[in-house]
């Protein structure tokens, strides 16, 4: 039924269906454009091109609607994911204009692309479909009938097109290599190295606060209570992406404390609450 | 509903991928948007294939995603070399070809 | 019979190229092999003679094709000879006064280290010389004409190690050169009018050719000739010419080269006769030249400088012969014959002269040689009677024709002519009987050289004195030979021939020629026959002044062109400064300073850049709606 429609005509259903569905993609591009950070971008590109792959399939393009769903959305898709995640997941992009003009300019030239192409298609005055019927049926199915142009009309092309991939495929694995000038350096080695540049000794520090937090993002706190940013590893130091949260540290201790003065029934009103560690030696030197 | 409707959906996704191109800096979502626009063209050729009853359409939107697929790789595999040697993913950073 | 005539060429070229690429081991015979090879292309040449005499007049020519040089569609130049009466003069001339300078050097080059290479260029010049005048067409004369040219600077540096003879060469090379552009520049214009330049197509086709092409190819002509023969306004190589050895100032720059001029317009003949503003034009220069050659050897005390002035009146004359038209085209031929004997014996006894006197070229330091030389001063002595048109002698015929065709040329033209002639024949005698004082009478006024040694005048060797015997031989008799041998019927066929009469009669132009002669003797005697000779030039006139500076040729020619183009070039210079590399510069600027403005749209950014694509795009697809639209 739906093979019927999308060959001959456009039925109420297929309008209703591109209303909805085209506005939803129209909605995941703008999404893909203006999201701040790259993850939200891909999920609304996903988004997109599955909507697209529906209408590939509206349009009798079955294989095709297939291909887009597991080929785009899942293969390819997924790689920009792994990609994002190489780069940094959580960096959110400003999307203040640096370049003096440029958003004018893309306006414009924007506006201007898709007015002159939407006249050229009005232009057109294609409005009858021939419909997919004859040629998908010829074969014996829309399957076939792409098989049995690649193959024979589009051979060359495809052949062309799988020295391509393995040219891209090795190419990428070129591209992202990187060769080692130096052996890597023995556990031993590294040991040895610490001791002679006496900077750190012993191991680094371990992140997280009390146990309240693992994260590795989170740094340990110094005896004051500032983040020691030693705790956290180089990536993520070095993305910013650092979570400070000694200040909530900080204030779930206070409140520790002084639920527990309260509960031993020290007056604690007299004294400065400021650092309470100095407090502590202060009280008990007192005593 | 005039099927011509899927040709101007096409031509507004391409646009707005273009205009994405244009005002995005993250390399990463450039190429995204490269893709959307990709996507807009398969779209518009699995359209015309419709319209005139033949799978050569089809077959050409075949072949760009096999294309696409391939420049992906490559594409994503320069934006991690360029990211490694320059800890940073933004086009603009990346204009030393300039007096 | 034709075939022998590529050998005329050939056996001096193959001595040439023998003596030239030989080496040292030719250096004992070398002298042999070419005086032999140049005695066997007069022997040729005299064979051919014969056999042309004993033919019908109009039968005489022949012609030799060896092959085709330039094989070219539209433009085919063959090596093809062409030997008729003119050519046959010359033949005789070129070769037989050639073999006796050849053997006449072999005794005054003797002492010289490199008289091998001496004898290799003399064997080159025979040959081209030889070219130059065999030659059926103009491009093959052409070749022989550059030839000669170079085999001239050859010979005049031949002591290249003396600067003067390097610059004199140098300076014969350059003024050829302004001469050989006049040649080409005809043949270029003879070959666009006629489609072809050898002899007979151009000058059966001359007819029909327009006035102005004609005159414009005479007046190239002309300049080829003033080139090569030394005629004003490129005359001035030619006393700088003796700085050759003697033997060459004979050969070449008085017997054949330096004619080759007059051979030139005589061979065009037609071209000439077409064309009456470039005959006046030749009549003109001819009629200067006589004049400054004349005036410039009567002040000259260098031996060979005052014969080289004498060349130049000479060729004067036969310029001015060959400028009349048909009347004097044989005339002129005729005083060239002659004048190759006379002037080339006088070279020759000048040499001799030089020879005994320790190379010392000064006439003030001669003086009282007749008895020490007696065979040099017998046979100078009648070099200088037929020079002057002693009666009887050749010079006498030759000359006494040239001055009654002068006067038969008619109206103020004839009479302008006809006194310039007589003229030059009065310093003519007075010039050269000033030389025959100051060297062979008076009493000796000889110093000794730079290296201290007084001079010893002797006779020269054998070998030396035979060909100045013979060419006293030909000095007396050639003219007589001529006159009733019947040398104007020999020519006539090729040169055509008209009959002047003069206004006042043949036999009252001879008279005046006489008389005026005996004028010039009477005046040089008086000034160095009764009176010593000061061995030191007294100061002079201003006349005498310039003409001992060539009448300021020179200081004209370095005044005109050696300033003139210094300052074209500082004013070209000047343009090309500010005003070419201004417009330049200003463009670079320009383009420079827009560029920098462009450079703003550089900014490095690829996303701007896409801006631009995504424009064009747009701009593209509004280009193919507006063009579908339209």
């Amino acid at each position: 039924m739906s093979a019927h429609l999308a060959a001959y005509a456009t039925s109420t259903g297929e309008a209703v269906q591109f209303w909805v569905l085209g506005t939803v993609a129209v909605i995941g591009a703008l999404c893909t454009i203006l999201m701040r950070r790259a993850v939200h971008s891909a999920l609304c590109l996903a988004g997109t091109m599955i909507i697209l792959a529906v209408f590939y399939l509206a349009n009798g393009a079955y294989f095709l609607g297939v291909v887009q769903i597991v080929v785009y959305t899942g293969a390819i898709m997924m790689l920009f994911l792994f990609v994002v995640m190489l780069v940094g997941v959580t960096a959110a992009d400003s999307l203040k204009e640096t370049i003096k003009g440029q958003r004018w300019w893309a306006v414009a030239c924007g506006l201007g692309f898709g007015i002159l192409l939407s006249a050229g298609i009005g232009n057109a005055s294609l409005t009858e479909f021939a419909g997919l019927g004859a040629a998908n049926g010829a074969r014996g199915g829309n399957v076939e009938g792409l098989a049995a142009l690649i193959f024979t009309k589009y051979v060359f092309a495809f052949e062309i097109t799988g020295a391509l991939l393995i040219t891209a495929s090795v190419g990428a694995m070129v591209l992202t290599h990187r060769e080692r000038t130096e052996r890597a350096r023995t556990q031993r080695e590294l040991a040895e190295q610490r001791v002679r540049e006496g900077k750190h000794v012993p191991p680094l520090p371990a992140p997280g606060v009390y146990a309240r937090h693992n994260a590795v993002d989170v740094p340990g706190l110094l005896p004051d209570g500032t983040p020691a940013e030693l705790t956290v590893m180089g990536t993520l130091r070095k993305r910013g992406q650092i979570r400070d949260v000694s200040a909530e540290a900080m204030a779930d201790l206070k409140a520790l404390e002084q639920r527990s003065e309260e509960r031993l029934g020290r007056d604690r009103d007299a004294r400065d609450q400021d650092a309470f560690g100095r407090d502590r030696d202060e009280e008990e030197a007192n005593r | 509903m005039n099927p011509v409707n899927y040709l101007y959906l096409s031509a507004l996704l391409f646009t707005i991928g273009a205009a994405g191109v244009l005002i995005r800096r993250n390399a990463i979502v450039v190429f995204m948007c490269v893709e959307l626009m990709l996507n807009a063209c398969n779209l518009a050729f699995v359209t015309f294939s419709r319209m005139h009853g033949n799978l050569d359409g089809q077959i050409v939107a075949f072949f760009t995603m096999v294309v696409a697929a391939a420049e992906v790789v490559v594409g994503l595999a320069i934006i991690v070399s360029v990211f490694r040697a320059r800890h940073s993913a933004s086009v603009d950073d990346a204009s030393l070809m300039k007096l | 019979m034709e075939n022998l005539i590529a050998l005329l060429v050939g056996a001096p070229l193959l001595g040439a190229a023998v003596l030239l690429c030989g080496g040292r081991r030719l250096d004992r015979t070398g002298h042999w092999i070419g005086t032999l090879l140049a005695a066997v292309s007069f022997a040729i040449g005299l064979a051919l003679f014969a056999d042309m005499l004993g033919k019908g007049a109009e039968e005489r020519a022949l012609y030799q094709r060896l092959f085709t040089w330039i094989p070219v569609e539209g433009f085919q130049a063959d090596i093809a000879f062409q030997l008729d009466q003119l050519s046959m003069t010359f033949v005789l001339l070129i070769s037989g006064v050639g073999t006796l300078i050849h053997v006449y050097s072999i005794g005054y080059m003797e002492h010289d280290e490199r008289r091998r290479r001496f004898f290799g260029y003399l064997n080159l010049f025979v040959a081209a010389m030889l070219l130059l005048v065999l030659a059926d067409n103009y491009l093959l004369l052409y070749f022989g004409w550059e030839g000669v040219g170079l085999a001239s600077y050859l010979l005049i540096g031949f002591w290249q190690h003396k600067p003067s003879a390097a610059t004199a060469a140098k300076k014969a090379f350059l003024v050829n050169r302004v001469g050989d552009i006049g040649l080409s520049i005809a043949i270029m214009i003879m070959f666009t009018t006629f489609g072809t330049f050898a002899f007979g197509p151009v000058l059966e086709a001359s007819g029909q050719a327009s006035q102005g092409t004609l005159t414009a190819i005479g007046l190239m002509l002309l300049l080829a000739a003033c080139g090569k023969s030394a005629q004003v306004p490129l005359q001035s190589w030619l006393g700088d010419a003796m700085e050759g050895p003697t033997p060459v100032s004979a050969l070449i720059h008085a017997a054949t080269m330096v004619t080759a001029g007059v051979y030139l317009i005589v061979r065009s003949a037609d071209i000439f006769n077409a064309a009456p503003d470039a005959q006046l034009v030749v009549t003109i220069v001819g009629a200067v030249t006589l004049l400054f050659g004349a005036i410039v050897g009567c002040a000259k005390d260098d031996i060979k400088k005052a014969l080289a002035g004498s060349t130049m009146s000479q060729i004067g004359y036969m310029i001015l012969a060959a400028g009349l038209g048909p009347i004097g085209y044989v005339f002129a031929i005729m005083h060239l014959v002659t004048h190759g004997f006379f002037k080339a014996g006088l070279f020759l006894g000048a040499g001799s002269v030089m020879h005994g006197m320790n190379d010392e070229v000064d006439m003030r330091k001669y003086g009282g040689l007749r008895t020490y030389m007696p065979v040099t001063f017998v046979t100078f002595g009648l070099g200088y009677l037929a020079i002057i048109g002693f009666p009887g002698l050749s010079g006498f015929f030759s000359k006494d024709k040239i001055i009654e065709a002068a006067f038969a040329k008619g109206g103020a033209e004839g009479w302008i002519l006809g006194a310039v002639t007589l003229l030059g024949a009065a310093i003519t005698a007075y010039y050269m009987t000033r030389v025959m004082l100051m060297t062979f009478f008076g009493e000796k006024r000889w110093q000794p050289d730079a290296d201290g040694n007084p001079p010893h005048p002797h006779e020269s060797p054998r070998s030396m004195v035979i060909p100045m015997v013979l060419l006293a031989v030909g000095s007396v008799a050639g003219g007589a030979v001529f006159e009733f041998a019947g040398f104007v019927e020999w020519l006539e066929p090729v040169t055509g021939y008209e009959h002047g009469h003069p206004p006042i009669g043949a036999a009252a132009v001879t008279a005046c020629t006489v008389a005026v002669m005996v004028i010039g003797v009477g005046l040089a005697y008086l000034q160095y026959g009764r009176r010593p000779v000061p061995a030191v030039a007294p100061r002079g006139s201003l006349l005498t002044r310039a003409a001992r500076r060539d009448l300021l040729q020179d200081d004209f020619n370095h005044a005109v062109f050696v300033t003139g183009g210094t300052h074209l070039t500082r004013s070209l210079v000047y343009v090309d400064h500010s005003l070419v590399d201004g417009v330049v510069n200003g463009t670079a600027a320009s383009v420079g300073g827009l560029s920098g403005r462009l450079r703003k749209l550089q900014n490095g950014y690829a996303r701007s850049y896409a801006v631009s694509m995504f424009g064009g795009t747009a701009v593209l697809i509004a280009a193919t709606l507006l063009m579908r639209a339209v």
